[in-house]
C-alpha cells in the first residue's frame, strides 16, 4: 500500500511503484480531471501539481509522489473556483476543453510563481498542447487575472 | 443544471439499461424536483417552476452546437434564458420516436445551419402552445396574449402565468403547422454572444468526456491493431501477459488484440508484453514513396473522370499569350484529437448493450454496435459524453465502437472501458487524403485567364466511407474548391485520377481544403505573372455580388492591404467558400535571414449568412487558424513498410502557444441564407500564409508540410 496526498487528504492505494501518477489518479483514486494525452509529457493534457510544481503527471511514477503534495484540478481551489477557472469562464477558453484542465494547472502554477507573467513568461511556462486552438484565449484568460485587483488565488 | 452528463451517467449506472428503454426523460430530471417536466414538443422540456431543458440531437465537441442550438430554440420560445440549459437527445429514445429529432451527425459545420429551420420552429410552436393554453384558462382569445421571457401575459388585463405552470395543458394542444419565424433582426437570445453551456464542467475538470465514464465494476482496456492496414491477427503469445497484475482477459479479434486489466496502465503495459505476429496482408511494401506515385501516375492516365468543363476547356489553352503551370502537393494527415478513441461498452444481463463513446454520429454509432453485437437497435442505447476533439475523426468512421463492443462482449456482464493509446491513435487514423494535383492556366495579353486545366490525383473519402456518394467516377470532395471555382474562367477543363492506396482516408476539418491551398496559391502565381495585385487581380475575376468578392473587400479592408507594414513583414490573401459561408483571410508573415517564419497575424472574414452566437463564431475561427497553421508549419504522416511512421506527438508536432498568431476575426453575415463556422475558417489559412511567404521571400511553397522547406531567401 502506498500512501499518497491528493488535495489534502491521505489516500492509500495498492499499486505498483512504477504506475504513472495519473493512472493512479484517475483508475484507482476517481479523480478524472487530468487527462491522458500522450504519455510522453509532450501534451501536458495530464498536468497536476507536486508540491506546488507543474509536473505531467503520465511520466511520474507514483512512488515518487510519495510523501509530496498533489493537487489536481479537484483540489485547484478549496473552495468554489479558482479565480483562473473563473477567467476561464468568462473568456470562454475551452473549445472540447480536453487539455484544459492541464492548461489550467499550469497556468496556476505559473501565477504562484509569478503574479504578473509577462507574454514571454506564457510563452515559457504554457507548453500544454491545445488542438482546438484556444491559446489567444489561454493568454488573455492568464493576464486577465494578474491584471485583477491583488486577491488571494484561489479565493 | 440537473441534467448534466454526470447525473445522466450516475442515473444510467443506478438504473441500467431500462432507464432509455423505459423514460422519456432522464430520472434525475424527474427526481429533482419531484414533480415531472412536460415535453411541449421533442426539442422542448418545461419544469413545473420554469425551468427550459432543450434537448439537442447534435454531437458537442467545443464548436458550441450544444448552446447555439437553445439559444435559437429559446429565441423562438421566447424564454428566459437565465432558465434554459440543454441536454443530449437519447439515441435510443430518437429511434423508436422514429428518428423524432432529425440527424445525429455532427460534421460538415452542419450543426446549426441544417437543423435551425426545425429547431427553431420547434420553440416556436411551444410558445403558440403556451399562448394558446393561457388564453384557455382566461378563456380570452390566443391573439390578446403574449409570451415573452418565460411569462404569458394577457395583455387588456395584465394576468400573467408562468410557462412552467402552463406547459402541462400546452402539451395536449395540437400542434401549429408552420409556425412563423422570427426575423434575426429581432433576435434578443439568439445572434447573442451567451456563455457556452458546456464551459463551467470543463474548467471544473468534471468527468464530462468519452473516457471519463465510470461504472460499477468496470474494467479498462488497451488494444494493439494490425501496424499495416488491412492485416490480421497471425497469432498471439499471451503467457507473459497474462500473469501480468490486475489483467482480465486478452482479447484476440480479426485485426486486432486487446487487454482487458482493472486500469488500463496494467491493460498497456500487458499489451506490450504480448508476442503478437501478424498477417500483414498485401501493402507491407506501400511507402510515402509509392504511393506518390501512384498519384503521379494517376495524373498521367489519358482517362480521367471529368469533374468540370466550362467552354472549350483545356483546348482553349493553345491559345493563350503565356502559359503558367504548377504542381503541387499535400501529404496525409492525421485528426490527432486530444482525446483518444475510446468506447465503453456493457452487456447487461437483461439482454440490452449499452455504451458510452465520444462519437459525432450517435446514430452511427448505435448502427455500428447493434451490428458488431447482432442485436437490435431497440436494445442498444448510445450515450453521447463530451468530445475531446473530433475534427471528422468520430464521424462516419465507427471503428472505435466495433472495437469496444467486441471486447466487452468478451466480458459480459461487465462495463469495458476501451481507450486507444497516441500511438495507436496517431497511427490508425481515417487521415486526411494525400493529394497531387497539376494546375495549368492560359493568360491573355492583359493577364486575364482564359483558360485553366486542373488534374487532381487523390484518395476517394467517398469511395472508403460513402460509396454511394460517388457519381461518374467523383468523389467531390476530393475536386470540390478546384471544379466549382466562383472565378469566371471561360475555359476550365478539372479531371479526376482517384486513387487509393491502403491508407485509410476521411473527413479531416473542412474535408478536400487542399484545394483552396492549391487553387489559391496558383492564382497568386497567376497574379504575379500577370504583374497585378493579388487582390485586384481576383476582384476581377468574380462577378458583381459575389459574396467572396463581399468577404475579399471585408478582410482587404480589416487587415488595411496595400498600406505599409513594420520592415520584413508581408502579407499573403486568400479567398474561399465552403460548408455554406464564404471567408477570406490575409496573412501577416516575417521570414528571418535564417529562414524562420513567424505569422504574426491572420485576419479572417466570414460571411455564414446569420451568427447565432458571435463569440463561438470568433473562437471557432481561432481554432481553424490554430489547427491549419500547425498543419501548414508541420504536420504530416508518412508511409513506411505499409505503416504510420509518426508515433506522437514529438514527431507530429501541434502549434504551441507562442507561435498562436494575432486573430482578427470580421463577421459580414448577409443574411438569407445558412452557413458554418467549424470548418470554413480553415480553407484559406494555408493559402494566405503560403502567399505571404512568397511576398516575404520570393520562394513559392507547392508542398507542405513547410518544415520540409528552407525558407531563407533565394
Amino acid at each position: 500500500m502506498l500512501k499518497l496526498n491528493v488535495n489534502g487528504k491521505t489516500r492509500s492505494v495498492d499499486v505498483e511503484g512504477e504506475m504513472p501518477l495519473l493512472f493512479v489518479l484517475r483508475d484507482h483514486l476517481g479523480l478524472l480531471g487530468a487527462k491522458y494525452g500522450c504519455g510522453i509529457g509532450a501534451c501536458g493534457a495530464c498536468t497536476v501539481h507536486v508540491d506546488g510544481m507543474p509536473v505531467r503527471s503520465c511520466g511520474l511514477p507514483v512512488s515518487a509522489a510519495v510523501g509530496k503534495k498533489v493537487v489536481t484540478i479537484e483540489g485547484l481551489s478549496a473552495k468554489g473556483m479558482h479565480a483562473l477557472q473563473k477567467a476561464w469562464i468568462e473568456h470562454e477558453v475551452p473549445q472540447c476543453g480536453y487539455c484544459q484542465t492541464g492548461m489550467l494547472m499550469s497556468a496556476a502554477a505559473l501565477l504562484a510563481a509569478k503574479p504578473k507573467p509577462t507574454d514571454a513568461d506564457i510563452d515559457q511556462a504554457m507548453t500544454n498542447l491545445c488542438r482546438c486552438g484556444t491559446y489567444t484565449r489561454v493568454r488573455e484568460a492568464i493576464h486577465a487575472v494578474a491584471k485583477a485587483p491583488a486577491k488571494k488565488a484561489g479565493a | 443544471m440537473e441534467l448534466d452528463r454526470r447525473a445522466f451517467l450516475k442515473a444510467s449506472a443506478a438504473v441500467g439499461g431500462g432507464l432509455a428503454l423505459e423514460f422519456s426523460f432522464p430520472l434525475s430530471a424527474m427526481a429533482a424536483k419531484g414533480l415531472p417536466p412536460t415535453e411541449v414538443n421533442a426539442w422542448v422540456v418545461i419544469h413545473p417552476d420554469d425551468r427550459v431543458v432543450v434537448r439537442i440531437a447534435r454531437s458537442e465537441m467545443g464548436q458550441g452546437t450544444y448552446t447555439a442550438l437553445a439559444q435559437l430554440v429559446a429565441e423562438e420560445l421566447d424564454a428566459d434564458w437565465s432558465k434554459v440549459s440543454s441536454e443530449f437527445a437519447s439515441p435510443n429514445e430518437h429511434i423508436r420516436r422514429k428518428r423524432i429529432w432529425g440527424s445525429m451527425s455532427t460534421g460538415g459545420s452542419q450543426g446549426v445551419r441544417s437543423s435551425q429551420d426545425y429547431v427553431r420552429k420547434a420553440g416556436a410552436a411551444a410558445r403558440i402552445m403556451l399562448v394558446e393554453a393561457a388564453a384557455a384558462r382566461w378563456q380570452v382569445p390566443a391573439a390578446e396574449c403574449i409570451g415573452a421571457n418565460s411569462v404569458v401575459t394577457h395583455v387588456a388585463s395584465g394576468r400573467t402565468l408562468r410557462y412552467g405552470q402552463l406547459a402541462a395543458d400546452a402539451a395536449k394542444l395540437t400542434p401549429p403547422k408552420d409556425p412563423p419565424l422570427r426575423d434575426a433582426k429581432d433576435w434578443k437570445i439568439a445572434g447573442k454572444s451567451k456563455h457556452r453551456f458546456d464551459v463551467p464542467d470543463k474548467v471544473l475538470g468534471k468527468p464530462v468526456f468519452g473516457v471519463d465514464v465510470m461504472l460499477p465494476g468496470m474494467l479498462h482496456a488497451s488494444i494493439a491493431q494490425c501496424p499495416v492496414f488491412g492485416g490480421k491477427v497471425k497469432s498471439v503469445d499471451a503467457s507473459a501477459a497474462e500473469k501480468m497484475r490486475g489483467v482480465k482477459k486478452v482479447v484476440r479479434e480479426g485485426d486486432f488484440v486487446a487487454v482487458i486489466a482493472d486500469s488500463w496502465w496494467r491493460a498497456d503495459q500487458a499489451l506490450q508484453k504480448l508476442k503478437i505476429e501478424w498477417d500483414e496482408g498485401a501493402n507491407g511494401n506501400v511507402s510515402s514513396e509509392s504511393i506518390m506515385k501512384l498519384l503521379r501516375d494517376g495524373l498521367a492516365d489519358s482517362n480521367l473522370a471529368e469533374a468540370r468543363k466550362v467552354g472549350a476547356g483545356a483546348t482553349a489553352l493553345a491559345g493563350a499569350v503565356k502559359v503558367v503551370e504548377a504542381e503541387y502537393y499535400s501529404p496525409y494527415v492525421n485528426h490527432a484529437t486530444m482525446e483518444p478513441q475510446t468506447c465503453t461498452a456493457w452487456f447487461k444481463a437483461d439482454g440490452t448493450l449499452e455504451v458510452w463513446t465520444s462519437t459525432q454520429n450517435a446514430e452511427a454509432s448505435m448502427a455500428m454496435a447493434a451490428e458488431t453485437a447482432g442485436l437490435p437497435l431497440e436494445k442498444v442505447e448510445v450515450h453521447k459524453p463530451m468530445l475531446g476533439g473530433g475534427f471528422g475523426r468520430r464521424g462516419a468512421p465507427q471503428d472505435f465502437v466495433k472495437q469496444g463492443v467486441l471486447i466487452a462482449k468478451a466480458m459480459p456482464g461487465t462495463p469495458v472501458k476501451m481507450m486507444w493509446s497516441r500511438a495507436e491513435d496517431m497511427q490508425h487514423g481515417y487521415y486526411r487524403p494525400a493529394s497531387l494535383v497539376r494546375m495549368k492556366a492560359g493568360l491573355d495579353a492583359k493577364g486575364d485567364v482564359t483558360a485553366m486545366q486542373v488534374g487532381i490525383a487523390c484518395p476517394s473519402i467517398l469511395a472508403l466511407l460513402r460509396p454511394e456518394a460517388i457519381n461518374k467516377g467523383i468523389d467531390f470532395t476530393a475536386v470540390r474548391t478546384l471544379s466549382d471555382m466562383p472565378y469566371t474562367i471561360p475555359n476550365q477543363q478539372i479531371d479526376y485520377a482517384m486513387r487509393n492506396p491502403h491508407v485509410p482516408v476521411g473527413f479531416w476539418r473542412a474535408p478536400g481544403l487542399q484545394n483552396a491551398y492549391y487553387r489559391e496559391c496558383f492564382i497568386d502565381e497567376l497574379a504575379v505573372a500577370a504583374g497585378r495585385d493579388p487582390l485586384e487581380y481576383r476582384l476581377a475575376m468574380l462577378k458583381p455580388g459575389d459574396k467572396n468578392r463581399l468577404v475579399l473587400e471585408a478582410v482587404a479592408k480589416a487587415a488595411n492591404w496595400g498600406s505599409p507594414l513594420p520592415a520584413g513583414v508581408h502579407r499573403g490573401i486568400a479567398v474561399s467558400d465552403g460548408f455554406g459561408s464564404y471567408t477570406a483571410m490575409v496573412a501577416e508573415v516575417s521570414v528571418s535571414a535564417k529562414g524562420e517564419l513567424k505569422v504574426h497575424r491572420v485576419v479572417s472574414a466570414i460571411d455564414s449568412g446569420y451568427v447565432v452566437n458571435p463569440d463561438t463564431c470568433n473562437a471557432q475561427s481561432e481554432g481553424n487558424i490554430a489547427f491549419m497553421v500547425g498543419a501548414t508549419l508541420y504536420q504530416e504522416n508518412t508511409v513506411a513498410k505499409g505503416r504510420m511512421v509518426e508515433a506522437n506527438f514529438d514527431q507530429f508536432r501541434l502549434l504551441g502557444i507562442s507561435e498562436m498568431p494575432k486573430v482578427e476575426t470580421v463577421l459580414v453575415p448577409t443574411g438569407g441564407f445558412w452557413g458554418g463556422h467549424g470548418e470554413p475558417g480553415a480553407l484559406c489559412v494555408a493559402p494566405a500564409l503560403c502567399n505571404a511567404i512568397f511576398a516575404a521571400t520570393g520562394k513559392r511553397i507547392r508542398s507542405l508540410p513547410l518544415k520540409h522547406h528552407d525558407l531563407r531567401k533565394a
